[in-house]
């Protein structure tokens, strides 16, 4: 991408996307990837709204409406929310910590394309007419006698997803510990970036148990293994365990980087720095850290007795300590500040109030007698809609909206976008506000349909509309980027004019080496403290105009994934048919030759060189 | 076309470097020799163990075998892995935390699962 405009062919752009390394690139991949499903989550989400709409309906069948729910969760969490985040990450943080890329870039396009390798074999299942059906928790006493594929679509493609993911964490924790700029010190990194650190480290800790669990149920279900088969000797809540050791750090995976950029969002849009910066990381590490304690909640009603349940209850309550004082240093932000009420501070303003509630409903959930009375009701999707849609949505979009200049050079339109947010918002609580009463008065959650005269329809039926109004928001929003796209008006380093970080001293879109001159960082949010000083450019180099280092591209994290995509095919089919086994082993056999072939080719990266640099810092009318 | 950029060592950093090479590789012969002998009781005990020969139980040697297993692992990971050096804070936070977090779930599936 030299800033001399050519006009490259068809193929050479696809080409160029499939084999990137730049990690604004892969941001922008991961962010179109996760919207897609999202869009795909959400088109299910109303399918399965339209069935409750009013009693006794069958606009979908039973078996149907399982593959819908199960297929929902599991697109939302793992296709559609982690991957929009990592694409905010992979673009922004690098930009915050003033590095050229990550740290390991061949790395971050092998976990992008798993990825979508590991989405796109999870969705062929549609295709197959052997869907995933067990619920996205998959309790292995449902999942090991469910028939047909469904379950191994679901094992094998999350197994490949939940790969990327694990490298993808990896990548950002070292980018966050090597690559920071000179002055850079922990405690002045944003904290969008200090919230993707600890994000990481969750990752890190959180996806193994997930990778053995799965590895443990395909096991079962293809192999011949007997790990949860209690006519065996196995023991089906071993899976339990497994899944939310791994399934509730999960949940901190996903907010708190909403949480981080909401964190930038106050204080832009506020005009003044974050309360508390301290405590807010203290509180960021100690949820990330308590998160691991407290996964037997989600087991109250299993039976693990009155002491177990007793410690998990008082472990999970802690977790709303560190929550709290993160939202106290949030309204204090705002106290005071000159409020600018932007799409992204909207979007800000409208989290609190959700997330809180959310989060209240939680602790309720918490005390494990009180759970007996509320799990597995319309409560528990209550509570989780509204710290998932009310926190992570709020956030994505937020960031989505405040990001989107940065990552694309193109500003969204601030009328349409404020359409979107009240369309959201209000769709949101008329969904999910009434499931609470809806878990209260008894509805279970998973069923397809219900009898009529138990007193649910008025609450379904409004609860139907609420998801159409959300519907509409999304289509907004997809509008809203296709119009601003076609405008195509160039924006400014700091199209929002009051930017604190480094990403909003260079210009939008960045160069592909992001910084001409690696920035010198002298506090926390360095661009403001320069601007205050006068320093218009809001960026003190630390060295020289020089040839700088990038790397190459590389078609082989592509090549490599899909040899795992075959693979997997092969697996699932090698029962049933005699060229599965085969399949196997080539899949396998594939990813091995690529993998050697990265190991015994040497490829050094290429030098920028100083005179193209200084090309382009002119024709941007930057000063050096 | 730049070539990859190749760092200088002045005299004094260079005979720095070679004095510190050299004491750690002190420290990791000595060690290799203590893992080597450590691995040699272990032998002499479980063979000694086998053919009954010093009348040791099976509740004393189990433990010290464990014991030993993780004292080499202890050594491996200071020594031949250089967590002993400076700059390794990290590994060992993330390696640390891993392990009570491997730990607290071990106890938990011992006391509420298979207990
Ligand atoms: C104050 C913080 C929180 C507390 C105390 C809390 C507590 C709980 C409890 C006890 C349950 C189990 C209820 C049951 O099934 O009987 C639960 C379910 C759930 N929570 Fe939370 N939670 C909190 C925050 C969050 C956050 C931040 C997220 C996600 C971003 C989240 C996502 C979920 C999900 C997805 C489930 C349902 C899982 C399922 O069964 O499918 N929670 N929560
Ligand atoms: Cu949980």
């Amino acid at each position: 991408m030299s800033s001399v405009a050519q006009k490259r062919s068809f193929g050479a752009t696809v080409w160029d996307w499939m084999t990137t390394v730049d990690h604004k690139k892969i941001g922008i991949l991961y962010l179109l990837g996760g919207l897609f499903f999202f869009v795909l989550g959400g088109i299910e989400a109303l399918i399965i709204r339209l069935q409750l709409l009013k009693p006794n309906n069958d606009l979908v069948s039973a078996g149907l409406f399982n593959e819908l729910i199960t297929m929902h969760g599991t697109t939302m969490i793992f296709l559609a929310a982690m991957p929009i985040l990592f694409g905010l990450m992979n673009a922004i943080m690098p930009l915050q910590i003033g590095a050229r890329d990550v740290a390991f870039p061949f790395i971050n396009s092998l976990g992008l394309w798993m990825f979508i390798f590991g989405g796109i074999f999870l969705n062929l299942s549609w295709f197959f007419g052997q869907v995933p059906d067990a619920g996205w928790t998959s309790y292995t006493s449902l999942a090991i006698t469910s028939e047909g594929h469904g379950i191994d679509f679901y094992a094998i493609g999350l197994q490949i997803a939940g790969g990327g993911t694990l490298m993808a964490g990896i990548n950002f924790l070292v980018t966050i510990i090597n690559m920071r700029a000179p002055g850079m010190t922990y405690m002045r990194m944003p904290l969008f970036t200090w919230t993707t650190f600890v994000a990481s480290a969750l990752i890190l800790f959180a996806f193994p148990p997930l990778t053995i669990g799965l590895f443990m149920l395909t096991f079962d279900r293809l192999f011949g293994g007997n790990f949860f088969d209690h006519t065996m000797g196995g023991n089906t809540i071993i899976w339990e365990h497994i899944f939310w050791i791994f399934g509730h750090p999960e949940v901190y995976i996903l907010i708190l980087p909403a949480f981080g950029i909401f964190s930038e969002v106050f204080p832009i849009f506020a005009r003044k720095r974050l309360f508390g910066y301290a405590s807010m990381v203290f509180a960021t590490v100690l949820i990330g850290f308590l998160g691991f304690m407290v996964w037997a909640h989600h087991m109250f009603t299993v039976g693990l007795g009155p002491t177990a349940n007793a410690i998990f209850a008082v472990a999970t309550m802690a977790i709303a300590v560190p929550t709290g004082v993160k939202i106290f240093n949030w309204l204090l932000t705002i106290w005071g500040g000159s409020i600018k009420v932007t799409v992204p501070m909207l979007y800000a303003l409208g989290f609190i109030p959700s997330f809180v509630m959310g989060g209240v409903t939680g602790i309720m959930q918490g005390a494990a007698p009180l759970d007996y009375q509320l799990h597995d009701s319309y409560f528990i999707v209550a509570h989780f809609h509204y710290v998932i849609v009310g926190g992570v949505v709020l956030g994505i979009f937020s960031g989505m909206t405040l990001w989107w200049p940065k990552m694309f050079g193109v500003m969204l339109s601030e009328t349409l976008g404020k359409w979107t947010f009240w369309f959201f918002f209000i769709g949101f609580h008329l969904t999910f506000l009434i499931q609470h009463w809806l878990g209260f008065w008894g509805m279970p959650r998973r069923v397809w349909t219900y009898m009529d005269g138990q007193g649910w329809n008025s609450a379904n039926f409004i609860s139907t509309i609420g998801a159409m109004l959300m519907g509409i928001g999304v289509i907004i929003f997809l509008i809203n980027v296709i119009k601003s796209h076609v405008q195509k008006k160039p924006v400014p380093n700091d199209p929002w004019g009051d930017g604190r970080t480094l990403e909003w001293a260079i210009p939008s879109p960045p160069p592909f080496y992001n910084f001409a001159q690696t920035p010198l960082v002298r506090g926390l949010d360095s661009v403001w403290i320069e601007k205050q000083e006068g320093n218009e450019s809001g960026l003190t180099p630390a060295e020289p105009v020089q040839d700088i280092h990038m790397p190459n591209g590389s078609i082989i994290p592509f090549l490599m994934t899909l040899g795992i995509f075959v693979a997997g095919f092969g697996a699932m089919y090698r029962l049933e048919t005699s060229w599965g086994l085969p399949v196997l082993v080539l899949g396998l056999f594939f990813t091995f030759a690529t993998m050697s072939a990265r190991s015994l080719k040497d490829d050094l990266g290429f030098y920028v060189k100083k005179e193209q640099v200084l090309k382009d810092l002119k024709e941007k009318g930057g000063k050096i | 076309m730049a070539d990859i950029q190749i760092y200088k060592k002045s005299p004094v950093e260079y005979e720095l470097e070679k004095r510190r090479a050299k004491k750690s590789m002190q420290a990791q012969i000595i060690m290799f020799s203590l893992m080597i002998f450590l691995t040699l009781v272990s032998f002499t005990m479980v063979v000694a163990f086998n053919a009954d020969i010093l009348g040791f139980s099976k509740y004393f040697v189990i433990p010290i075998l464990l014991l030993f297993a993780a004292v080499q692992v202890g050594l491996q990971l200071y020594y031949f892995m250089h967590m002993n050096e400076k700059g390794h804070g990290f590994a060992k936070l993330f390696m640390y935390t891993g392990m009570l977090l491997a730990f607290s779930m071990l106890l938990g599936y011992i006391v509420i699962t298979w207990w």
